[in-house]
Order: C-alpha cells, then structure tokens, then sequence
C-alpha cells in the first residue's frame, strides 16, 4: 500500500552510495513496501489520547561539563587507517574529473 | 569563468533585491559539542580527536552544557523565542570531512526562533534603522579540515587526493539564518555588512566566541535574490559561500545583485546554486547545482536526550545578558559628549572596552579617551602589541591626570611618566620621582631661559612685536628644550608676551 517504486529504491541506494544492480531494483522495492506495510499497522490504533514519544528514555537535559578529556594520540587516532599522511587520514579524490 | 553582470544603480533601479543571511558562529568551549576533546586553535593535526568525534563504531555523544547554554543566550540576545523542548537530528551526506557520514545539527526543532536584530546604517535620509528578522539559530557540529594534494594550486578541483584532519571536526557551532530580509532597497550591501558586524559585536559581547572572521570563527553565506517590484513574489537565490569578511558581505552582495540582473535582463533565468566567493578577484564562481545530493534524511539522533530548557533556567541567561551593543554605544555617545565620528574611531582603535573601564575609575572621559586612542595605541602599534596588552591601568590615568590637573606635570611629563609604566619602572609617582618629572613652577629659571633663547635669535623679538605671535612658538620650543620639557609652555607664552608688551 505504501508503493515503493524502483525509482525510489535507486534514489535512496544513490543517497547511500550502495551500489545495486538495476535487475535488483524491482526485489528491495517489494521487501521494503512488506517492511513499511507492517510498520504501517500501527496506524490502525487509535493513539489520540497518547503522547508521542521521541525516545525510550524518559529524560532531558543529560549534560556534560566543559573540561576537556583524554583525546587519543595522532598514531592512535590514524592506526586504523587505510592511508597515513602527514599525520592526516589520506582519502581518495573528492570531486570527479567534470 | 567571470560572468556578465549589470551596472549596480542600474540594476537596483530595475529590480528589488532580497537578501537572507545564514552565519555560523565557532563557540569558544574548552570542549567539542559531543565529547570533551580540546578546542585549541593550531594543534599537530589529529590530536584533539577520540572515538566520539573520529565517528568510531559505538562511541556515544555527550552533550556540552556551555554549548547549549550558549546557544540560548546568543538566541536571547537576537531576541528569539527559546524552545521548551528540542533535540537533535542527523543530517545524513557523504564527506570525508565529516568522518561519521552524518553531521549532527538541528533541523525542525531549532533551539532558538524568531527573533530579530536592528541594524543602523547611514542612508541618504539620514542614520536609519533596519530591522533584520531572524528566523531560526541552531546548534550544530563543525567538519574536519581537508588539503588537498596535486593538482595546479591545492584546489579541490584537480587535486589527486586529499589529506584530513579532525582536530575541528566537533567543535560547536551556531548557525543564526535570517528570514528573507525585503525592503533595504538599494542600501541591501551596506544592510548585510551591518547586520554581521552587529552580530559579530553581540557576540563578542557575550563573550561566546573569538569572532575572528579571517580565522574562520564567523562565517558568512549570503543569499540573494531579484525580483521586479517589492509586489513580485520571490525570484530564484544563489546562496555565495566563503564570504569571511565585513567587507566581502558588501561585496558580494553587490557582486550577486549586479550578476542577477544582467541575467535577468537578458532573458536567462538564475540557476538556483551554490557559488563560492573570491576574495582577491571580487567575484563569485558556480559551485554545485541543487540536486538530490542536497537530501539530507533528516531524523532526529536516537543517540541524545531531548533537550528542555526550564524556564527558570532561560530567564536566569536572560538577567544576566549583558547590554546590548548597539544600545551601549548609544549610551555613551551621549554620556560622554561624542559625535558619531568621534565614536567610531574610539571602536575602531579596539580602546572602547578600556576607555570605559578607566571612566569607572573616575578618570574624565575626554582624557581617557585621549590618552587610550592617541598615545597609547601609539606606542601599542609601535610595538605590535593589542591594546590590552600595555600593562597601563585606570589608576595609572587617574594619577596621571590629577597630577595634569594639579599642574606638577604637562602633557610632555605626563607622557614620560605613561613610558615609565609601560617599562615596569612603578607606579606614577614612584616614576615621577624617581624620573625628576616635575613642571617648572618658579618663573624665575623661566624668565632666564626666555632670555637666552630672545638673545640666541635676535630678530625674533621683533616680529613677535610687529603682531605675527605665531612666532612665538620657537622661542617657547627653545624654553621647552632648555628646561627638559619641565616648563608649563602656557606659562612660558604668557611670560614672553609680558615681556614684549604685546597682548594675544
Ligand atoms: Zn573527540
């Protein structure tokens, strides 16, 4: 009922840099419509003398004082990257040729 | 490429510009928004980073109090409404600058909301005031830092790879956006530039942020659009990224409402766009098109409690604001007897601050004023050091000029006096005795140096006598030298004209 297209599909999979082959389109299309279709059933209770909660845990203003902490080391920091340079976390070309 | 672009009077007699402004302020924390790695300008890249801000698997957000309670006091002092209950929300893109994959910010819950903020700027008609409405200002999360390798000149574009360091990444950030800003006319550059040194001094008067444009601590994104008539409904915007400076906010929006027009007038729509300015050439470039990169799937971060600031809590920040800078400046003008001009060069000397402090202290206004704007900039400029830096306090100037006023010491003496301080020699009198500063009262060593300087240059007498009194001032100069400086040179004139028989 929700009517997940294909064109959806491949929008949110560009959004999300996951590359799925456009023979696989019409599969996730029909899981993720299943998945929203039974998330949709809650729709049928009737919630108007419910307030909507926007988190498990029932509490605000959860602060932190502002004193710095431990950091990690520059060799810490980048011993779990693929590329090293200068001190700083080496990634491939940002923006495409044009 | 450098685009055609319209003549500006003439581009403002044809159409109706509408600006909106969106700021982001670096707060000044000791700590990131999320986790308690240090802030400090200019540290060996990569060491103000832990788990938290590097986006490491499981680490979890925790919230600064000093960034959320600035944030409600700059929406306070923008006069906004204070939410009673937000949170945060992810704003999902794809940047190797923002190491989670998401930045957390604030999208439908904005902490702080319709405000405004009035802005003077000087018109045909006069000072006026402009009344710029604030739509939203919210907290958010700075990016990491890319430099980029390769390529002709370091530039994103060309360049092979690129090089990041996440010592910013996390630092706090407010994002203050006005609501469509109409009616400024053709004064639209000159209203834009106001409202970000208003904001920029609001700021630095709550002591939230270094508001250092040049250092990136305030940034400026402008956006701008034409219509026909005030009547027309809005034209499509081009929002100009890296304008970080006051004068480049003008600039640009010169530059954007000259660039609509002549595309307007040749038949060509704006393309609604991202674009970048450039300081050294003063034009803006194409950055990228909107596109479905810009969809962000907000929702809100399942990782931090709602934030719900009491009443009570909001209106204690509230009490304690200090006044606001434009109504401060207002007030002193009229305290102290200042024009406008006289104002201005009080604020652009950086002295304001230490002016008023030595006026606390009992000092006179117009000798505080004197003394900070002229020799002490002077010598702070001499040694390239900031105002605040001169080891001179208010109590330094109130001897000062009790001794001037007291007429032990002159203008000369007391300047002496103000080098002793600014070498570590005391305090006033301590150097004034120690220096032998001291006004020679007794006319008699006076009347005997007027004498060996009329005797030195006998023509001199003469001319003074024929009515050109102008003259006299090189015999007061010689008096002066003779003495070291320690005569009352007004004592000195009055005695040469007795001397001569001319009156002034
Ligand atoms: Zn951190």
């Amino acid at each position: 009922m929700s009517g997940i297209s294909q064109e959806d599909v491949a929008h949110l999979a560009r959004l999300a840099h996951i590359d799925i082959p456009a023979d696989q389109l019409g599969h996730y299309a029909k899981q993720l419509d299943a998945i929203l279709n039974a998330v949709a059933e809650v729709s049928s209770l009737d919630t108007a003398n419910v307030a909507a909660m926007s988190h498990p845990v029932p509490m605000t203003n959860v602060f932190r004082e502002d004193i710095p902490g431990v950091s990690l080391t520059a060799e810490q920091a980048l011993s779990g990257a693929p590329a090293v340079e200068d001190e700083r976390f080496r990634v491939p070309r940002i923006l495409d040729e044009e | 490429m450098v685009e055609a672009t319209m003549n500006y009077d003439e581009a403002i007699s044809k159409f109706d510009p509408v600006l909106g402004l969106e700021v982001h302020v670096e707060l000044g924390t000791n700590t990131k928004m999320f986790c308690g790695c240090s802030t400090v300008f200019g540290a060996p890249p990569n060491t103000q980073v832990c788990p938290v801000c590097l986006g490491l698997p499981g680490a979890l957000p925790a919230l600064n109090k000093i960034g959320v309670e600035s944030a409600i006091r700059i929406g306070l002092a923008l006069n906004c409404e204070i939410a009673e209950w937000c949170r945060f929300a992810r704003k999902n893109y794809f940047y190797p600058d923002m190491p989670k994959n998401f930045q957390t910010s604030q999208y439908d819950e904005p902490i702080a909301f319709e405000g405004y903020l009035d802005v003077e700027i000087d018109t045909d008609e006069g000072r006026k005031t402009f009344r710029v409405p604030i739509e939203r200002a919210h907290m958010e999360e700075d990016t990491g830092k890319n430099s980029h390798v390769g390529g002709a000149t370091g530039r994103i574009h060309g360049a092979d790879y690129s090089l990041v360091d996440y010592n910013r990444a996390g630092i706090p950030l407010i994002e203050i956006v006005t609501k469509p800003i109409t009616g400024t006319g053709k004064y639209a550059p000159e209203v834009a530039k106001a409202y970000v040194a208003a904001l920029r001094d609001i700021l630095r008067g709550l002591g939230v942020s270094d508001v250092k444009m040049e250092q990136g601590s305030l940034r400026c994104d402008v956006n701008l659009s034409l219509r026909e008539t005030p009547e027309s409904k809005l034209g499509t915007r081009s929002e100009t990224k890296n304008v970080n400076s006051l004068r480049s906010v003008e600039r640009a929006v010169r530059y954007e409402v000259s660039r609509h027009a002549a595309r307007l007038a040749a038949g060509d729509t704006v393309v609604q766009e991202t674009r970048h300015w450039h300081e050294d050439t003063g034009i803006s470039t194409s950055g990228r098109a909107k596109s479905d990169a810009e969809d962000y799937r907000y929702f809100p971060e399942p990782d931090l409690l709602p934030i719900a600031p009491s009443r009570e809590w909001v209106e204690e920040l509230r009490a304690a604001l200090p006044e606001n800078p434009a109504v401060r400046r207002a007030r002193l003008v009229a305290d102290w007897g200042l024009s406008e001009i006289d104002m201005n060069t009080v604020v652009n000397s950086g002295a304001l601050d230490l002016i008023v402090e030595a006026v606390d202290a009992g000092v006179d206004p117009a000798a505080a004023r004197k003394w900070w704007t002229g020799e002490l900039s002077r010598i702070a400029n001499d040694r390239g050091i900031e105002l605040e830096e001169l080891p001179v306090t208010p109590a330094h100037l109130k001897r000062l000029e009790e001794l001037i006023s007291a007429g032990s010491l002159n203008d000369k003496l007391a300047r002496q006096a103000l080098e002793g301080v600014i070498v570590g020699e005391g305090d006033i009198d301590e150097i004034v005795k120690a220096r032998g500063l001291a006004v020679v009262s007794d006319d008699g060593p006076l009347l005997a140096a007027i004498d060996e300087a009329l005797a030195a240059d006998p023509a001199v007498a003469e001319t003074i006598k024929s009515g050109k009194l102008a003259a006299a001032g090189s015999v007061v100069g010689a008096v002066m030298k003779a003495t070291r400086g320690q005569a009352d040179a007004a004592r000195v004139r009055e005695l040469l004209f007795e001397k001569l028989g001319v009156s002034e």
